[in-house]
């Protein structure tokens, strides 16, 4: 059945791991719903263009800059924000122990797009990190410090996909 | 923040996005087919260009194909340029695909989105014009189209009132030839291109498409008769190709036009060389 | 000892930044928030004949459409030359004309959408060498009846020159007499972007009784306090400023300019909250940016390399209103020379208006754009010398007794060391001469390298203060009104309170948000100099701590105050260290095991004025302008591809006299964080106008900035020559890794491609086409 949004309608996200219902227009995007509905605001409308990655969130596992999101389209997928990390993804301290931000206001875009790499791609070797965190902007850092905390996290989780195989192979 | 508020839709079949287009005509809507919504969405923030109503095609199974079925590599228009990159399936394609926008952009960016939204490079279609790639259309009254890629676009895609690209089909011994894939910016990676190249190699031809050089990317049978000439040095190629270029390239904030056909030479002479010392 | 100055600390607020959890201005709730939205001008130059706010104001839910002639008011830091709104005319494309009020963001923006304004288009001065023309017409026609807010402005009546400042020292004829070889280069620097990745934003609101409060994303809380009492006749106390985190702002969010469009918002809609919030275009077209420079170099030396004479000229492009660019005009002239011994010298700098968005501060104070055009001549100059370019920086170094421009004496304290820079970096990058390295038949390798110096200019009267206060814990409340930026300002106040108290530093809690009805004011978080001045006034807290703890420590001992010792959270007598009393037991004043009190409950407080800033003499120059420099030396590494004019970046180093080091890491990053910034502005960045003088690229998509992948391998070394009034010597690092970045990739870039570099950004297709004039002829 075709899915119809003509004016204010309620609609439900799955947000980190919670079903929230909102009220919106089709013409909302995802990142003003998360951050004046929900309070989530950590995921930041740096340009709200898709140009800087700084409303980052994963949708489906995959990164998406939510201000080029409909609220209407995320009906149905899983949604991930930074506070949904809830301060235990490897990638979190990372930046902190490799002092990955001076702002911090691109920080959340960062964390989701190396979550989503270091979940997805433990394996991703330097080209195709680059790749996936190409699509933000950090302004404070020289990204040498960002580098260093992925580059960490990405050596351990593809240590413990090793590890793991290993165990389902013997 | 979007001031004007629009329809949103999502059918489910084919035959329902045709209907909704009409019934939404019929409510003196002019809707737009909506894809990955990049486009739109800048477009209606800036208020350069606002839809009445927008008819979102990625719930349509035909609109999200990604194999290979009778020969053919088909690709439905909602698949996004990231799930073509890992697919596989299209290497050319993928690869030119991972070099527009930037990766998160390419989670969301779809085929169809790229060939039929108004950003001027269209970059995906270079390996389709390479390829001889057929694109299947869906008319507003629910009539099917099946067109060579060259017949569809030539500097515009022209599609009817209330038509849309729902798939696109590419031979699978195309999609497996050699290419080349090469994207020239002014200076920073993640930018619109001054020049994109793709070449792809068959019976020991090149042949070649460009996006960059004017407000629509092309592909060129003098420009690739002139590069596979045997008589000629390498030299003499270029300035051939050049020659035959069609209007002068054009000048923007990436570039001056005459740059433009400096890096054009450059770019061809690296892809000649290249190609003559495999 | 020191002990706790170079430990690596974390910032003080990671945890808040790596969750999500850190609140910015526009994270707090809007629930019951109007909205408000700017008309920006499209015109950069145009009288402003009618506006019609009629359609616009009968949508319903808008609350308020505000035009300029409402007011009369005249705002800037330095010359009243703006008005909030524009009013009869505009002078740059971007300039707010209206704001909307409404119930909502989607309701103000069809609203702006529909003011009709009727517009006499005026042609448009885009360069402040055709605003310095005799027949240029004047963007600023009364510009001497402009109101000065600081003494040290000097605009030309009938011109479009609104600040000029000079330096003769010594005699420039005899300079250049001397010389067996002169060089004279011009430059262009176009305008660029700070590009804070928070876009700016405020909010007001004013209660029954008048009581203002503005919460904002400012680097000066204080003044916009100040700056909005005096615009609308309020009492500064009535006034309350709260800043949050601030997500990046390098110079950009010192100006006021936000804040007083939301004060006159809400006072509109009797005083009910009203968030401003402006989207990326309007930030980089309406907001402030960075300065342009047109710039003549002349510079003479001895056959033997050392530099006998140097005559500047700068014309500094404001843009459509000064701000503070005339005192980023003094900075320039000040420290016209970089780390250099020049004994006659004359400079002549113009702060010049033009149809573009106007300047303000931006990171390096205009030190960066002087010190590209300067140093590239001295490599043009090393080269007709003969010389070795380090060798020449190192024969020319400023050294204790020179005279800097400004003929303060320089000393190792107020100046550091700046030929020990240049020997550490000669020793980091391998440093054998300017080679050309060839990798392959296509691809050569190059360095190129630069100084750097700055000293910030504050005015005489910039304050700060520290307020302490004690948890039941024994864990302490730093209270500064020090702005967290990215800065890590709150973290190294931390760290020095730590160092001077001998604790840990996890038991100092610092305040992240600035209110300034709770914050002792503090001049601004601006000019790298928060370390020394709000780090001069901690120190004089933690004295009165000490006083305090020695005091009440005294009568539980029993002992002289003097015997006692506070180290480690514990009071004790150096008779008996081990019979001490922790922090938690003692701060609130001392209870007996009998139950008598003792003392009273420890609250301390450091203030700190600066001292000695003077005026520079109008003629000569001479003056102190500033407390100190921090200087520096660095180098880039490039690939150059003479093929095809492209370049990648390598290795980027610097060697900085920090003074003395404070958290290290920390220090390094921040740094880093400057070379990137000029690395990115030097190679991508350009503010272009179209012939009307709108912005060609007011977006992120066009702008570019560097982004990851495409940088090059960073070091950064330390020296440390104290600056003896400083906290524990250590120097103003924020802003100054940006400085010579430009100037040593151009440096580079020159060798290699074999052009003479003039022009940012450095981009391919620019060597192209010098190149191509320079073969083709």
């Amino acid at each position: 059945m075709i899915k119809y949004y003509n004016d204010l309608s309620v609609i439900e996200l799955h947000v980190n791991g919670e079903a929230r219902k909102v009220t919106v227009r089709p013409a909302d995007i995802l990142l003003d719903v998360l951050r004046e509905q929900l309070g989530l605001t950590g995921a930041k409308a740096g340009c709200k263009n898709g140009d800087c990655g700084t409303c980052t969130i994963l949708m489906d596992g995959l990164p998406v800059k939510s201000c080029l999101v409909l609220a209407v389209e995320a009906v149905g997928h899983e949604l991930l924000t930074v506070e949904g990390l809830s301060g235990i993804a490897p990638i979190q301290n990372a930046f902190v122990k490799y002092h990955a931000f001076q702002c911090g206001y691109c920080t959340s875009g960062f964390l989701m797009v190396c979550h989503a790499l270091a979940t997805t791609k433990p394996d991703a070797d330097e080209y195709e990190m680059e790749r996936w965190l190409e699509s933000n902007i950090c302004r404070c850092t020289s990204y040498q410090e960002i580098r260093s905390a992925i580059t960490e996290v990405l050596d351990t989780a593809s240590r413990q996909t090793e590890r793991s195989t290993y165990a389902t192979i013997s | 923040m979007i001031a004007d508020n629009f329809i949103y839709c999502k059918p489910d079949t084919l035959r329902e996005a045709s209907a909704a287009y009409r019934t939404l005509l019929r409510e003196d809507k002019t809707p737009f087919y909506y894809g990955g919504g990049s486009e739109i969405i800048t477009m209606a923030r800036a208020g350069s260009r606002i839809p009445d109503a927008v008819i979102d095609i990625k719930g349509i199974p035909e609109c999200n194909t990604l194999e290979i079925n009778d020969g053919d590599v088909v690709i439905g228009a909602a698949v996004t340029l990231n799930q073509i990159q890992e697919s596989k399936l299209f290497p050319l394609l993928g690869i030119t695909g991972s070099r527009i926008a930037d990766h998160t952009n390419q989670c969301r960016i779809t085929l169809g989105g790229n060939i039929c939204g108004t950003i001027i490079y269209k970059e995906t279609l270079l390996p389709l014009l390479l390829t001889d790639s057929t694109i299947l259309t869906m008319g507003p009254r629910g009539r099917g189209r099946k067109l060579p890629v060259n017949k569809l676009f030539d500097r515009q895609i022209k599609l009817l009132k209330g038509e849309f690209i729902y798939q696109i089909r590419t031979d699978v011994s195309l999609t497996k030839a050699d290419f080349t894939h090469v994207k020239k910016t002014a200076n920073e990676k993640i930018d619109y291109p001054l020049l994109t190249v793709c070449t792809l190699e068959t019976e020991g031809k090149l042949r070649l498409a460009f996006s960059g050089m004017y407000s629509h990317p092309f592909r060129s049978t003098n420009i690739e008769d002139a590069i596979n000439h045997t008589d000629l040095t390498i030299e003499e190629k270029l300035d051939m190709a050049l020659s035959l270029l069609p209007d002068f390239p054009l000048t923007d904030s990436e570039g001056s036009g005459e740059y433009r056909k400096f890096v054009f030479r450059n770019t061809l002479k690296e892809i000649i060389e290249r190609h003559e010392n495999d | 000892m020191i002990t706790k100055l170079t430990q690596n600390i974390p910032r003080k607020e990671s945890w808040d930044k790596v969750t999500g959890k850190a609140v910015y201005t526009d994270d707090l709730p809007i629930t019951n928030h109007y909205c408000a939205r700017i008309l920006p001008s499209p015109h950069a130059s145009a009288r402003i004949k009618s506006i019609n706010i009629q359609k616009a104001a009968e949508i319903p839910g808008v609350k308020a459409v505000i035009t300029g002639q409402e007011y009369s008011v005249l705002c800037g830091p330095t010359l009243l030359d703006r008005p909030p709104l524009a009013k009869d005319c505009v002078r740059y494309a971007g300039e707010p004309v209206a704001i909307v009020v409404a119930l909502d963001e989607a309701t103000a923006l069809q609203a702006v959408r529909l003011i009709e304004v009727d517009y006499e288009v005026m042609p448009a001065l885009l360069s402040p060498l055709d605003s310095i023309k005799k027949d240029a017409p004047l963007l600023h026609p009364q510009i001497s009846s402009y109101t000065h807010v600081v003494e040290d402005i000097y605009p030309i009546e009938k011109s479009n020159i609104s600040a000029q400042y000079h330096i003769r020292k010594g005699n420039i004829e005899e300079g250049f007499a001397n010389s067996d070889i002169i060089v004279e280069e011009t430059f262009h620097l176009p305008p660029s972007d700070h590009l804070a990745m928070e876009v700016r934003t405020a909010r007001a609101e004013i209660s029954a009784d008048g009581k203002v409060l503005i919460t904002t994303a400012s680097q000066s809380p204080f003044t916009v306090a100040k700056d909005i009492a005096k615009a609308f006749q309020i009492s500064p106390g009535d006034i309350e400023v709260h800043v949050p985190f601030v997500g990046g702002a390098f110079g950009g969010k010192a100006n006021v300019s936000l804040e007083f469009l939301a004060y006159m918002a809400s006072k509109k809609v009797n005083g009910h909250p009203v968030r401003v919030i402006i989207p990326r275009e309007e930030d980089m077209t309406s907001a402030p940016s960075k300065l342009g420079m047109d710039a003549t170099i002349k510079i003479g030396a001895a056959k033997d390399g050392k530099i006998q004479g140097a005559k500047f000229e700068f014309h500094v492009d404001c843009g459509a209103y000064s701000d503070i660019a005339p005192y980023m005009t003094k900075a320039i002239t000040a420290d016209c020379t970089g780390p250099y011994n020049i004994e006659n010298l004359v400079c002549d700098s113009y702060c010049v208006y033009t149809n573009h968005t106007y300047a303000t501060s931006y990171r390096g104070f205009g030190h960066l754009s002087y010190t590209y055009c300067v140093e590239r001549t001295l490599d043009q100059l090393a080269k007709k010398c003969n010389l070795d370019p380090l060798k020449f920086r190192l024969l020319n170094a400023i050294k204790p007794g020179d005279l800097a421009p400004n003929q303060v004496i320089s000393t190792y304290s107020n100046t550091g060391n700046t030929a020990l820079c240049l020997e550490k970096l000669k020793g980091i990058i391998h440093w054998n001469g300017p080679q050309i390295t060839n990798i392959d038949e296509n691809i050569v390798r190059a360095t190129g390298i630069s100084c750097l110096w700055k000293a910030a200019t504050p005015p005489s009267n910039a304050v700060s203060g520290a307020l302490i206060t004690f948890n039941s814990d024994g864990s302490l409340n730093l209270n500064t009104g020090v702005v967290e930026m990215g800065n890590g300002g709150q973290t190294n106040l931390a760290q020095i309170l730590a160092e001077k108290l001998k604790m840990d530093i996890n038991k100092i809690h610092v305040t992240l948000n600035v209110n300034t009805r709770l914050n002792p004011e503090h001049y601004k978080t601006v000019a790298s100099i928060s370390a020394y001045m709000a780090g001069n006034a901690v120190v004089r807290a933690a004295d009165d701590i000490i006083s305090q703890l020695k005091s009440i420590g005294s009568q539980v001992y029993s002992c002289k105050p003097e015997e006692i010792e506070v180290s480690d959270s514990k009071v004790y007598c150096i008779k008996a260290p081990t019979n001490y009393t922790e922090f938690k037991d003692i701060i609130a004043g001392y209870k007996t095991e009998g139950g008598a009190s003792i003392g009273e409950p420890v609250l301390a407080k450091g203030g700190y004025m600066l001292k000695g800033i003077t005026v520079l003499d109008p003629k000569t120059g001479k003056g102190r302008s500033g407390p100190s420099w921090t200087v520096g030396a660095q180098a880039v590494e490039i690939e150059f591809d003479k093929r095809d004019c492209t370049y990648r970046i390598i290795n980027a180093t610097t060697v900085m006299d920090v003074g003395q080091v404070l958290n290290p890491n920390s220090m390094r990053e921040m740094i880093m964080g400057g070379m990137a910034m000029g690395l990115s502005m030097a190679s991508r960045e350009n503010y272009s106008y179209n012939k009307q003088g709108r912005l060609k690229t007011p977006n992120l998509r066009t702008y570019k900035l560097l982004h990851i992948g495409q940088e090059p391998k960073y070091k950064v070394e330390f020296v440390e020559t104290p600056q003896t009034d400083s906290p524990f010597g250590t120097r103003g690092i924020s802003e100054h890794g940006i400085i010579g970045m430009p100037a040593a990739l151009a440096n580079a870039l020159s060798l290699a491609s074999e052009v003479n570099i003039r022009e940012l950004p450095i981009t391919p297709e620019y060597l192209w086409k010098q190149r191509k004039e320079k073969y083709d002829s």
